[in-house]
């Protein structure tokens, strides 16, 4: 059984194909504007890897935010059915997967066999996703890639408000004026951004084995304070977080449908 | 697939012509010789209809519910009303009431009509501004009475001191009676009075019996059209035309029910709601429907001018009784309209949020809902208190549970997409398909 699983994201539009659940190729590209051009293109990058043709596939699920733009989808999986199966791919021993993309926060509490019980999203404002670092990242001056690692190297906390990107980059401004040190800044942002998700997570519950899905998995930053916050010894991360609603799709697509 | 009939209401065109004419009337009183006021949906309306059957009415929460349905014209009344200075996170439906007395347009159509007088009550802090607000910006020469109705929850909920509880708010009712005929120049009619007390508690009772009919399998009403038909609790429960409209309803829905006729046809899945819904988004409800999930009511749509009684013991949730006699002075009226709204169900979360869970966790069992859709309504503080307590006590009794944030009347907090994506995958947790 060969399958794609595709991810059409805010900023990626992210392909995995499986082979008897084996991830065998997988490939990224900037969404843009159109939404259409970016999913094929990431399936076409998916599959040259592979080595595969679209015909070889037996199925395509597809999830994300651009899921619409899928046209090749025979299955369309959910956000959250995508990162529960994600996780439980990974992890089956996960009971509690967090998500954090470039534009949406989303948590989700699941069973022995990845099902859905509970779930949670961010609302409107973009202060619970990865957004959120890039602005305040602009504010600092500071490239993303450096953000994570900026923070890491801080002892401080400096309360701010996890609530608005508005008004967090009125206070990261503010902190500039008042020359507070740019890597207390940068925690206070992570802190701030990590609190919006462990509100999140708890209003599901938190278990101790919780893995975390999604580009920001990439910033150690932000995992460092989402697991401090959350006060368990280590969060689940896969090699590969960016992937882990494509993933759960090709998963998913597998079953034909179920979890 | 259609599993169950379906027709549409037969009464249905008479709903809205009567909504159509209390709107009318009000703002036609003075072209007839009557008066005009204006107050809380939750009011004890009889009172002021004791000063003669030319005094019309206007309540301001369905009025800003009719604002916020028709989207351009909300968002002309809000904008109205921030450039006035007013905050963006206050009540949407007294923002679209002020909006509307601001840019001086009924929404009904016309001019706004002004009241003579303004008579309330205070549950939650918008309204013990709202009405002041409203005197101030029609002129400020507008009277205001307000009855304070935060008098302690209902038993079994708090049955400690009722008997003086009630009283405070039948003494408060008595003196709102001589300060009318003071402000209006008007003798009081104690029998039209006695009327109108009783027409209130005939159709709030009534009310309540046509949601219990929602027991049935499939359910005879779906919640975008009881929001049309509730209503008239929200206009003027004490309406002679409203109390007689909800008997010959009562009717039609039991007629409904024994034909087995269904609101949704496609009925695979119940579940119920929370709170005013996004007004201008209603079609939610109707994109539920597109799943086979019908919305049969909540704790808001029944309880909010449905009088209920809810049993500790047994864990059910029932229409209370008509009272034995009808009153025959002042006082019992007084009395009876205390006693009467101080049970309203949904007064008793403004005391505790468990007491509210305790009524929607029976209304989900015995209206046999698969999951529940609560709506953090940014628009309404009074009504949004405790809802995300109510969501643990309902998850801990083992309910399915979505929430989405929204705003009742101003349609920039409401994201349809996002709420519609949350609707798809609540409802395949619960074991639906997705519709082709």
């Amino acid at each position: 059984m060969i399958t794609a699983g595709v991810d059409c994201g805010a900023k990626n539009s992210k392909t995995v194909i499986l082979q008897d659940g084996e991830i065998i190729a997988k490939a990224s590209v900037l969404t843009g504007f159109d939404q259409k051009a970016s999913v094929k293109a990431s399936l076409a990058k998916a599959l040259e890897a592979a080595g595969l043709t679209r015909d070889q596939l037996d199925r395509i699920g597809g999830t994300g935010s651009g899921q619409k733009d899928i046209e090749d989808a025979d299955v369309k999986v959910n956000d959250i059915k995508a990162i529960a199966a994600g996780a439980h791919y990974f992890f089956p021993n996960c009971r509690t997967v967090a998500d954090v993309g470039a534009e949406e926060g989303r948590a989700a509490k699941i069973d022995e066999k990845g099902g859905v019980v509970d779930f949670a999203i961010n609302e409107k404002c973009a202060a619970g996703a990865g957004a959120f670092i890039e602005a305040m990242g602009r504010a600092l001056e500071t490239p993303l890639e450096e953000m994570g690692s900026l923070a890491l190297s801080s002892d401080n906390s400096i309360p701010m408000n996890a609530q608005c990107t508005i008004f967090a980059e009125s206070e990261v401004v503010g902190l500039i004026h008042a020359k507070t040190q740019k890597k207390d800044i940068s925690k206070a942002i992570h802190d701030a951004m990590a609190s919006r998700i462990v509100s999140m997570v708890r209003r599901i519950g938190v278990n101790p084995d919780i893995v975390m899905i999604g580009g920001v998995g990439y910033n150690p930053g932000f995992v460092e304070a989402l697991r401090r916050e959350l006060g368990v010894e280590r969060i689940y991360i896969p090699d590969i977080p960016e992937f882990g609603s494509a993933v759960g799709a090709a998963v998913v697509a597998a079953n034909n449908g179920k979890s | 697939m259609a599993k169950y009939p379906t027709e549409p209401l037969k009464c249905w065109s008479k709903a809205k012509e009567l909504r159509e004419k209390f709107y009318r009337e009000f703002s036609e009183a003075h072209e007839k010789g009557g008066l005009r006021w204006m107050g809380s949906a939750w009011a004890h309306d009889a009172i002021p209809q004791g000063l003669g059957r030319d005094v019309k009415c206007i309540t301001g929460e369905p009025y800003g519910a009719s604002c916020a349905f028709d989207r351009p014209l909300s968002a002309e009344f809000l904008a109205a009303t921030e450039n006035y200075g007013f905050a963006r996170d206050l009540c949407s439906y007294m923002r679209n009431y002020w909006g509307s007395i601001l840019v001086n347009k009924y929404a009904l159509g016309g001019e706004f009509p002004k009241a003579d007088f303004a008579f309330s009550q205070h549950i939650c802090c918008s309204h013990a501004k709202w009405y002041q607000n409203a005197c101030e910006l029609e002129g400020g020469d507008v009277p205001l009475f307000a009855i304070d109705v935060g008098a302690g929850p209902y038993p079994p909920f708090a049955p400690k001191l009722y008997e003086h509880r009630v009283k405070y708010v039948q003494e408060q009712l008595l003196d709102a009676i001589d300060w009318l005929e003071k402000v209006t120049n008007r003798t009081y009619d104690d029998e039209l009075f006695l009327e109108c007390v009783w027409n209130d508690v005939r159709s709030t009772h009534t009310w309540a019996k046509i949601c219990m009919l929602n027991r049935a399998v499939p359910a005879p009403l779906d919640e975008k059209s009881i929001y049309s038909l509730y209503v008239f609790g929200t206009l003027q429960k004490s309406h002679p035309e409203f109390a007689d409209f909800y008997e010959e309803l009562y009717d039609e829905v039991t007629d409904r029910v024994q034909r087995g006729i269904a609101a949704c046809p496609t009925e695979q899945a119940r579940v119920m709601s929370d709170t005013q819904p996004p007004w201008g988004f209603l079609r939610i409800y109707r994109y539920l429907e597109s799943w086979g999930a019908v919305s049969i009511g909540s704790l808001y749509t029944f309880g909010l001018e449905g009088m209920w009684l809810y049993d500790d013991e047994r864990d059910e949730f029932e229409p209370r009784p008509m009272p034995a006699e009808k009153p025959k002075t002042r006082e019992e009226g007084c009395m009876l309209l205390a006693d009467w709204h101080l049970s309203k169900p949904e007064y008793q979360h403004f005391y505790h949020p468990e007491y509210k869970t305790r009524m929607m966790a029976a209304m989900a069992k015995h209206w046999g809902v698969n999951g529940i859709i609560l709506h953090y309504n940014r628009g309404c503080e009074g009504l949004s208190v405790g809802i995300a307590e109510n969501r643990l006590g309902l998850l801990k009794r083992g309910f399915k549970v979505m929430t989405y944030e929204g705003n009742m009347g101003d349609e920039r907090e409401f994201d349809e997409k996002a709420t519609e994506t949350r609707i798809d995958i609540f409802l395949e947790a619960l074991g639906l398909q997705k519709p082709e």
